[in-house]
């Protein structure tokens, strides 16, 4: 059994989370986001690889969204509403209550755009209707088979880490997640899991970041500067979960400095998305949770909705604008408006997709930017980049992969060098096989199968016999420094090795059973055979003067005699073992040796001996356990003489 | 063992159960109905001094004639629990499951005895609401205390032989039980420092969150529906599953569904939802549904799971359960226009949440303005609290969560000042604000603590006033203070169980091999379940 991954999307990149994992027989979807860098055929996962005809339903046995970013749900829509996946869908309640904003924000800012539709309102309110909600930690059974568990992710509200387990084969997808504490939301949280596999975002996976504190005190202070300057500050975000960090955090610094100038959220869709969040408090972080019933945190009181007439008003504002990255829509027109002028400032906040025109801002001070062939914008208001991200950073990453142990580990959602940095420290510092595939890409890795096996009664006493090897080992004690002097301490180890000898049986439409080789012949009804060796060869005699009288050398009397006087010779040469003389044989452990009387023994090599009245031929025999013993035997008497 | 059968909702019932060697106590709740025997505070004391002197001779003539207000007890009240727990050893239990809020209410009992170790498992939501009734109680019972006075030894004297000697047989029975064997369940309440500590040893589960205890038995709990948070639990040991079914109904107006598809592949199911026994009676009268013959016949037929399944969850019950809640709004409707106030001590807060929905709505369309008050030391933070649990509610209000809406209506109502909501009858905003005619929600059903003994008085000689009483408790027992009353009292029953009739397709949908319950009158007429008298089998 072996779990295959099929990397559909976020392989050595970031953008469109998509993972098919087929486990034991079953196969499920982690995610299903779109690219927002792109806006051809690429933007969204080959789908065409899981099924070739389009019959997903059969293909796949369910699939799990983790949170609501455009990067792991964007192409959910189109995924069961154009490509007609009709199997069950499961996230978190946040999700399922906060994706139909995101989706529908998104859908109309491609309208703007004046792109063609990929999917429509309908389409959405139908897609989300497909799916099941799901709680914290709460285990699902999918299907017979299937089980999966949800836990904290922090990231965003609502983001989910998922685990799921076929039979023995067990594995979590993280999805984003954090592993401290923000504003708003805790850190991610996972049980101790026996996992064959582990598939882990890597957003940061060389980063190590300080504290929160100084970071948000450096973005309070840069907005503070510029609205006290009277510029106007634009806060690039997505309509959900940053904005609403980052709201708590302007409202608290408001209230403190006892600040009077505008918070202004773009559209009503914010606004709408803090009654969600007032509602989905028992997923925020327990500072929050406790102030829920005197006063609920995202009731924000500075914040009012921003109208467009309002972009070129006099006068200092704060406004948070969407889309995120400034891909377009809205954020774009003002910052197009607002970016020429040295007073105002754009805070990014967060990662920016290459390709965007956040990622150009951030990287370097761009004075222009082209945003096509004939639009160009002077880019002179000050920029600053929020240094706090709702993802983990490499260390946070490094303790998750090392909290859960898996067997192997897979990373995604990362950049390609940085990966491959973090797949080096992963297997070298924790030995963790690690993969980090590019798209399109298929890993497979073994999966666990476990046995349910009976002991037998007398396998569980050989079990039980104590098997005790004392050994005295003696060790230097090197404590004494001061008196140069090492002490030999000399101790009694008692080891207790219990090699068990089981067989384990597994029989067809019976259970597997552990049992002790004794009763493994009763069990087939077969007799126990044994090899055994057997060689037949002459020996010199000394030749003795009554010997030329008789020829009935090998009589019966004679062969005692010779019997004992080999066994003098052997007790002689050989060290070990305990030599019985049996009278017309000789014993040494399961090694017997005799007088060969018949003239063509099977066992005889070469029968072609002329002088056969000076050597007699002994046979032997002797079990695989002894070969050494009986060769050892066998080179003393061909090296001496009777 | 079965420890007690309770009583209806607020007193659900009580077992010990052993598995693999470890002992599990389902429920530890309290038995509030027994506060009867108490008398409210009295209006003038001194009324009550100058009665207290002849009293017990006045008593001892009284026995065989009809109880009167001054036969109840003048004390503190003390708290009766479960009747035969306090002999157990709290050290020895191992594992506490509670199905409910109201299960929950006995537990700083335990907890604050010295060396109880157990682990306590209950639902987030259930622990939060529980935690704020029991809140609740300690608040209503301090108000009550200051009025007796910190120090007062003669409360106790009602406990003492001759003190229980001279009350009326009616209410020994209650004060002593059938067997004259309860004294000892009788308790002073725990403080507000004991609820504290007993939460603090709470360890809350998600419904179907798997919680292993001591590597041996995983324990999981699913909704049972009856109300927000309520659960059914199953453990699985290593050699036994088992499940417990407390009261549950199959479709709920707010919580969550009966999640009984949960339930399936035990071997052994503990069925302890006796309130169908209590409410049979009722539904006879009512003679509206629970017909046996034709039950029995119906589920013969249905073989199927699936059948089973959504005959199961038809939505007749909840239906009919929104009916009384309208009947009740139409009857509280018709005494404001009369101009009379309206009182609802009822405490069950899915119940109360549906009222408050349907109370104000019917309010609205007409155009009387009459405010609704809700009085209770924690009904601002237990209604906040109802409108940021959407996983704990049923599917309709879940769908409000995704639609942006709140998830009950008294946020918005709130919002509107339709609704004020007051920690106590003495507060300042309550007396600038009051308006008759006015509904009021507030505690405490027995009728014997909280604003509405105070309300009560108030009100019980205006005949346009109408008080809406739960049935199922001795509602004669409970207004005997406030006689004579002239105010309407509308006596009206919830569903608080699977239904008889609904009970035989359910474990047929279940399959389990061993079906263990305390028949007392409650026959399972299927002849592949045997049911079992008593528990001693594990």
């Amino acid at each position: 059994m072996a779990i295959d991954c099929l990397v559909l999307g976020a392989g050595q990149e970031v953008g469109k989370s998509c993972m098919v994992v087929s486990i034991n027989g079953k196969r499920i979807m982690f995610d299903c986001g779109m690219h927002m860098g792109y806006t051809d055929s690429r933007r969204y996962p080959d789908f065409s690889l899981i099924s070739k005809n389009g019959d997903f339903d059969n293909a796949l046995t369910c699939v799990i969204v983790t949170h609501f970013h455009l990067d792991h749900i964007g192409a959910l829509p189109y995924f069961t509403e154009v490509c007609g996946y009709k199997g069950p869908i499961y996230m978190t309640y946040p999700t399922k209550a906060l994706a139909p904003l995101m989706l529908e924000d998104y859908r109309k800012n491609m309208d703007r755009r004046g792109e063609d539709e990929q999917f429509t309102s309908d389409h959405i309110a139908e897609c989300m209707k497909k799916v099941i909600p799901v709680d914290l930690k709460q285990t699902v059974q999918v299907d017979k088979d299937l089980q999966i568990r949800a836990y904290y992710a922090g990231h965003v509200i609502g983001a989910a880490m998922f685990y799921a387990k076929v039979g023995d084969a067990a594995m979590v997808y993280t999805g984003d997640y954090n592993m401290t504490p923000d504003r708003h939301l805790g850190a991610a949280q996972i049980d101790r899991l026996q996992l064959d596999l582990l598939i882990t975002e890597s957003t940061y996976a060389t980063t190590i970041r300080d504290s929160r504190y100084g970071r948000e005190r450096e973005f309070l202070k840069a907005v503070h500067n510029c609205v006290a300057a009277g510029g106007k500050v634009l806060i690039p975000t997505f309509a959900l979960g940053r904005a609403q960090e980052l709201c708590i955090l302007l409202e608290d610094y408001w209230e403190r400095m006892n600040l009077k100038v505008p918070i202004y959220f773009s559209a009503g869709l914010t606004i709408q998305a803090n009654m969600y969040y007032k509602m989905l408090i028992n997923w925020t972080s327990q500072k929050i949770k406790e102030t829920y019933a005197t006063h609920n945190a995202f009731d924000f009181k500075n914040v009012r909705n921003f109208d467009r007439s309002l972009i070129n008003a006099p006068g200092p504002c704060v406004l948070f604008a969407t889309p995120g990255m400034i891909v377009g829509g809205f954020s774009l027109e003002v910052f197009m408006q607002w970016a020429p002028s040295e007073n105002n400032l754009v805070t990014l906040p967060g990662y920016c997709v290459a390709g965007t025109i956040g990622h150009k801002l951030m990287s370097g001070k761009p004075t222009k930017i082209d945003l096509d062939k004939d639009t160009q914008i002077n880019v002179r208001c000050q920029i600053h980049q929020l240094s706090f991200s709702p993802h983990t950073d490499a260390k946070g990453i490094m303790d998750l992969v090392k909290f859960l142990s898996p067997k192997h580990a897979i990373l995604v959602h990362g950049e390609k060098p940085k990966m491959a940095t973090l797949k080096e420290r992963i297997q070298s510092e924790l030995g963790i096989q690690c993969y980090c595939p590019a798209n399109n890409e298929t890993v497979t890795i073994p999966s666990t199968h476990y046995v349910k096996a009976d002991a037998s009664g007398t396998f569980i006493r050989s079990c039980l016999n104590p098997n005790f090897k004392f050994s005295t080992c003696s060790s230097t004690d090197k404590s004494y420094l001061d008196s140069n002097k090492s002490k030999a301490v000399s101790r009694l180890s008692v080891s207790d090795d219990r090699a068990t000898e089981g067989i384990l049986v597994v029989e067809k439409g019976k259970k597997a059973k552990v049992i002790h080789q004794d009763e493994f012949l009763h069990m087939l009804g077969e007799k126990k055979h044994e090899i055994q060796f057997a060689y037949c060869f002459p020996m010199h005699m000394a030749r003795t003067e009554d010997l030329s009288s008789t020829s009935h050398m090998l009589c019966s009397f004679d062969k005692c005699t010779l019997i004992s006087r080999l066994s003098m010779i052997l007790s002689d040469e050989l060290s070990e073992g305990n030599i019985l003389d049996l009278g017309e044989e000789l014993q040494v452990e399961s090694f017997h040796v005799s007088v060969c009387s018949s003239d063509n023994c099977p066992h005889r090599l070469s029968s072609s001996l002329q002088n056969g009245s000076e050597s007699v031929f002994f046979c032997c025999h002797w079990s695989v356990a002894d070969e050494k013993l009986a060769w050892k035997i066998i080179s003393i008497m061909k090296n001496s003489t009777l | 063992t079965c420890l007690s059968k309770g009583g209806g909702f607020h007193f659900p019932p009580c077992h010990m159960l052993s598995v693999s060697g470890f002992r599990i106590l389902l429920d530890c709740p309290l038995d509030l109905s027994s506060l009867a025997i108490f008398s409210p505070v009295p209006i003038a004391l001194e009324a009550h001094e100058s009665l207290e002197t002849d009293s017990v001779v006045r008593k001892k003539q009284k026995i065989e004639k009809t109880l009167d207000a001054n036969d109840l007890v003048f004390a503190e009240p003390w708290y009766k629990t479960v009747k035969s727990l306090h002999l157990w050893d709290a050290s020895f239990i191992d594992v506490i499951l509670i199905s409910s809020p109201t299960g929950m209410l006995g537990l700083p009992f335990l907890t604050r005895t010295k060396d109880f170790s157990a682990k306590i498992y209950v639902t987030e939501a259930a622990a939060r609401i529980g935690q704020l009734m029991m809140e609740d109680l300690v608040s209503i019972h301090m108000e009550l205390r200051q009025f007796y006075g910190p120090e007062d030894s003669s409360s106790l004297q009602w406990m003492r032989w001759e003190g229980l000697e001279v009350l009326p047989s009616e209410l020994k029975k209650i004060a002593l039980g059938a067997d004259c064997e309860e004294l000892g369940a009788w308790m002073p309440l725990y403080s507000a420092v004991d609820v504290k500590d007993c939460m603090r040893k709470v360890q809350t589960l998600k419904y179907a969150e798997e919680a292993c205890y001591n590597g041996t038995l995983v324990i999981k709990a699913f909704s049972s529906g009856l109300e927000i948070g309520t659960c059914n639990w199953t453990i699985n040991g290593p050699k036994r599953n088992i499940a417990y079914i407390s009261s549950s109904i199959f479709v709920s107006t707010h919580a969550m569904d009966f999640n009984f598809l949960g339930l399936q592949g035990n071997d052994l199911i503990i069925f302890s939802d006796f309130s169908t026994l209590d409410t049979t009676e009722n539904m006879e009268n009512d003679n509206t549904y629970c017909d046996p013959a034709a039950s029995s016949n119906a589920s013969d037929d249905l073989y199927n799971l699936e059948e089973i399944a959504a005959s199961l969850l038809k939505d007749d019950e909840s239906m009919e359960e929104m009916e009384k809640l309208a009947f009740i709004c139409t009857c509280a409707f018709d005494s404001v226009r009369a101009g009379g106030s309206v009182l609802v001590p009822i405490d069950r807060l899915g119940i109360v949440l549906c009222l408050l929905e349907q109370m104000s709505l019917l309010l609205e369309s007409s155009s009387l303005k009459v405010p609704i008050y809700i009085i209770s030391s924690v009904a601002e933070e237990l209604l906040a609290f109802t409108n940021i649990i959407p996983e704990w509610l049923c599917k309709q209000r879940q769908e409000k969560l995704f639609s942006g809406e709140p998830l009950f209506a008294h946020v918005k109502l709130i919002k509107e000042r339709k609704i004020h909501v007051f920690p106590a009858v003495h507060s300042v905003e309550l007396l600038t604000n009051w308006q008759e005619p006015c509904v009021v929600f507030c505690p405490h059903w027995s009728l014997r603590l909280g604003p509405v003994v105070h309300l009560l008085r108030y009100w019980c000689s205006d005949p346009n006033s109408l008080l809406i009483l739960e049935s199922g408790d001795d509602a004669n027992l409970a207004l005997l203070p406030f006689k004579p009353m002239a105010m309407k009292v509308l006596q009206c029953s919830f569903l608080s169980g699977i239904s008889l009739q609904k009970v035989q397709p359910l474990l047929k949908a279940l399959q389990p091999k061993l079906l263990l319950t305390v028949s007392e009158g409650f026959e399972v007429q299927d002849p592949n379940f045997r049911s079992k008298h008593d528990y001693s089998l594990l």
